[in-house]
């Protein structure tokens, strides 16, 4: 079957941010967002903002149903099997931190392992830091071998000690690796574990089947896949979710609420407290929309090409060292060091041509430890990168070498 | 804006950079302090050797960017053979118009992190002064 393309020049024009005459070499840190987003959010400001689930009047009847709608097409995007599945959230963070807590409290224990990855993110890190600190629980990180992927030997060998929980991200944000993330959690659930995919790197950019993935929890952040920033996605199976007690309390996730106690609202709601970002939510929506209309396969093929030109023309440069994977097993991110040049001295120069770069740790702060490196420079790509724009870089980069020479 | 940029790396930054003087450490110090700047990674640590109150020898090292280890390496030619009490009184404007360039919020750490080494070790001031 041949995968449907896209054409480039088309999708920038529902991109007005393209209109500055940027080169947005960031999506890895939040994507732009196209008129299809900002204009469902600005029609619900403008036509039916009100509060969801509470009001009996018609406009908020009008933002209940399009506020709810967005879990469906989640559900679809992401194939879980049902929209009690979906738990809005604000990112990637909280649905770490809601599972870390409502899960973790409840099913870790004193000696308990926990099975990290030195390719996770601070997110993935730190709430599980928290929690082993509290409980007595030990963690060990999965390793990566000189490629800057996973050591699955590494891996099989922590399984046999039987693991609690076994989380990784499916793709790194911090070198672009893609994990063989399906035989990861085929082995894991094998083993006995309970298994998190952190999928805020992988949900915008490849198509995803958490049913086919096979693990327990998968989240992701809208903001990085053309929605915006405050709304985010924990995926959960079922009866994991109804196990688990709420993470935050208040209104909307009770049922009742008396005196003497209180019961909690079925799920999704139950983790759900309190005013929720309606128009967040209705533009992820909105985003997921988008992403359905251009096909995963597109994207993840569109990037492939864009990485491809990205790896060859950097490469091609005296004394620049690229990280990680060849194009065919990396996503949209290429992390790379200047020698004699600080990442944020180039991405300071960068700047100036109007070519937005990131400079630093990228929040895996464990990775460039076990790199030996400060920092890296990272370029990331997504649906609406032209080759023009990496182009630029390559201008950009040569323009730092003559500063500096 | 195109112009403050233009001027960003200027030639005598980027000699302080590739050039650093001062630099290395002290076989004995009195004072010895190092900070980092966990965000970009930038490291300036500096080593006093002080008599009679005047600072009579400094040394930095670290690593980092250009206006992390550009400013340090100006801050010690500053500080060589000053009076303490003279240096106490050095701040983030000495620093800054000293570099003589436009910093950006984003790189405000880099260029204050040898004013912090300077304070924070040398002087247990809190570290508060210079944000
Ligand atoms: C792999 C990965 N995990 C988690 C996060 C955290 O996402 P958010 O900041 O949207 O919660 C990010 C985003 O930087 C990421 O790249």
């Amino acid at each position: 079957m041949a995968i449907q393309t896209f054409d480039v020049a088309t999708i920038r024009k529902d991109f007005p941010i393209f209109e500055t005459g940027i080169a947005y070499l960031d999506s890895a840190n939040t994507s732009q967002r196209p008129r299809q987003v900002t204009g469902a959010m600005l029609e619900y400001f403008e036509k039916f903002n009100s509060n969801i689930h509470r009001a009996a009047y018609r406009i908020a009847e009008e933002a209940t149903v399009r506020y709810e709608a967005t879990r469906e097409k989640v559900r679809a995007f992401i194939n879980a099997a049902s929209t009690k599945e979906i738990v809005y959230v604000r990112g990637t963070t909280e649905a770490i931190n809601l599972v870390a807590y409502s899960w973790g409290r409840k099913n870790i224990k004193q000696g308990d392992l926990i099975v990290l990855t030195i390719l996770d993110h601070h997110s993935n890190i730190v709430p599980w830091q928290i929690l082993a600190a509290e409980k007595g629980a030990q963690i060990e990180y999965v390793d990566i071998d000189e490629k800057g992927e996973l050591r699955q030997d590494q891996l099989a060998e922590l399984l046999k000690r039987g693991p609690k929980l076994v989380a990784f991200n499916l793709v790194s944000n911090a070198m672009g690796t893609i994990n063989p993330a399906r035989e990861m959690v085929a082995a894991a659930k094998k083993a006995g574990a309970t298994v998190l995919v952190d999928g805020a790197q992988s949900t915008p950019h490849q198509p995803v089947d958490v049913r086919a993935l096979g693990c327990d929890f998968y989240a992701f952040s809208g903001h990085k896949m053309l929605g915006p920033t405050g709304a985010g996605i924990l995926y959960g199976r079922r009866e994991l979710l109804e196990a688990m007690d709420p993470f935050m309390a208040g209104g909307d996730m009770i049922k009742t609420v008396r005196i003497e106690g209180t019961t909690y609202h079925d799920l999704p709601w139950k983790f759900e407290a309190g005013t929720q970002a309606i128009a967040e939510v209705i533009g992820l929506g909105a985003a997921v929309d988008y992403l359905g209309g251009l096909g995963m396969d597109a994207v993840r093929a569109h990037e492939l090409e864009i990485t491809e030109y990205a790896y060859e023309s950097l490469s091609d440069i005296d004394g620049l060292t690229v990280y990680g994977p060849p194009p065919s097993r990396r996503a949209g991110v290429i992390s790379f060091a200047l020698e004699g040049i600080h990442p944020h001295d180039l991405a300071t120069i960068a700047d100036r041509d109007q070519v937005c770069l990131r400079a630093g740790h990228h929040c895996a702060m464990p990775l460039m430890t076990r790199l030996g490196i400060p920092a890296t420079a990272r370029a990331s790509f997504y649906v609406y990168t032209q080759k023009d724009e990496i182009d630029r870089l390559v201008t950009s980069i040569k323009e730092a070498q003559r500063i500096f020479a | 804006m195109a112009t403050a940029d233009d001027q960003f790396y200027r030639e005598y930054i980027l000699d302080h950079y590739k050039n650093p003087r001062n630099y290395g450490r002290l076989e004995h110090p009195d004072i010895s302090h190092e900070e980092d700047n966990p965000l970009c990674g930038d490291v300036v640590g500096m080593d006093f050797r002080v008599s009679d109150g005047v600072i009579e020898d400094i040394r930095f090292h670290g690593r980092g960017c250009a206006i992390s280890q550009a400013s340090a390496s100006l801050l010690t030619e500053r500080l060589k053979g000053l009076p303490l009490e003279e240096a106490k009184k050095i701040n983030k404007d000495d620093v800054l118009g000293e570099l003589g360039i436009e910093i950006s919020p984003a790189r405000i750490k880099c260029a204050l992190l040898s004013l912090k080494v300077l304070k924070v070790g040398a002087y247990g001031l809190a570290d508060e002064d210079e944000e």
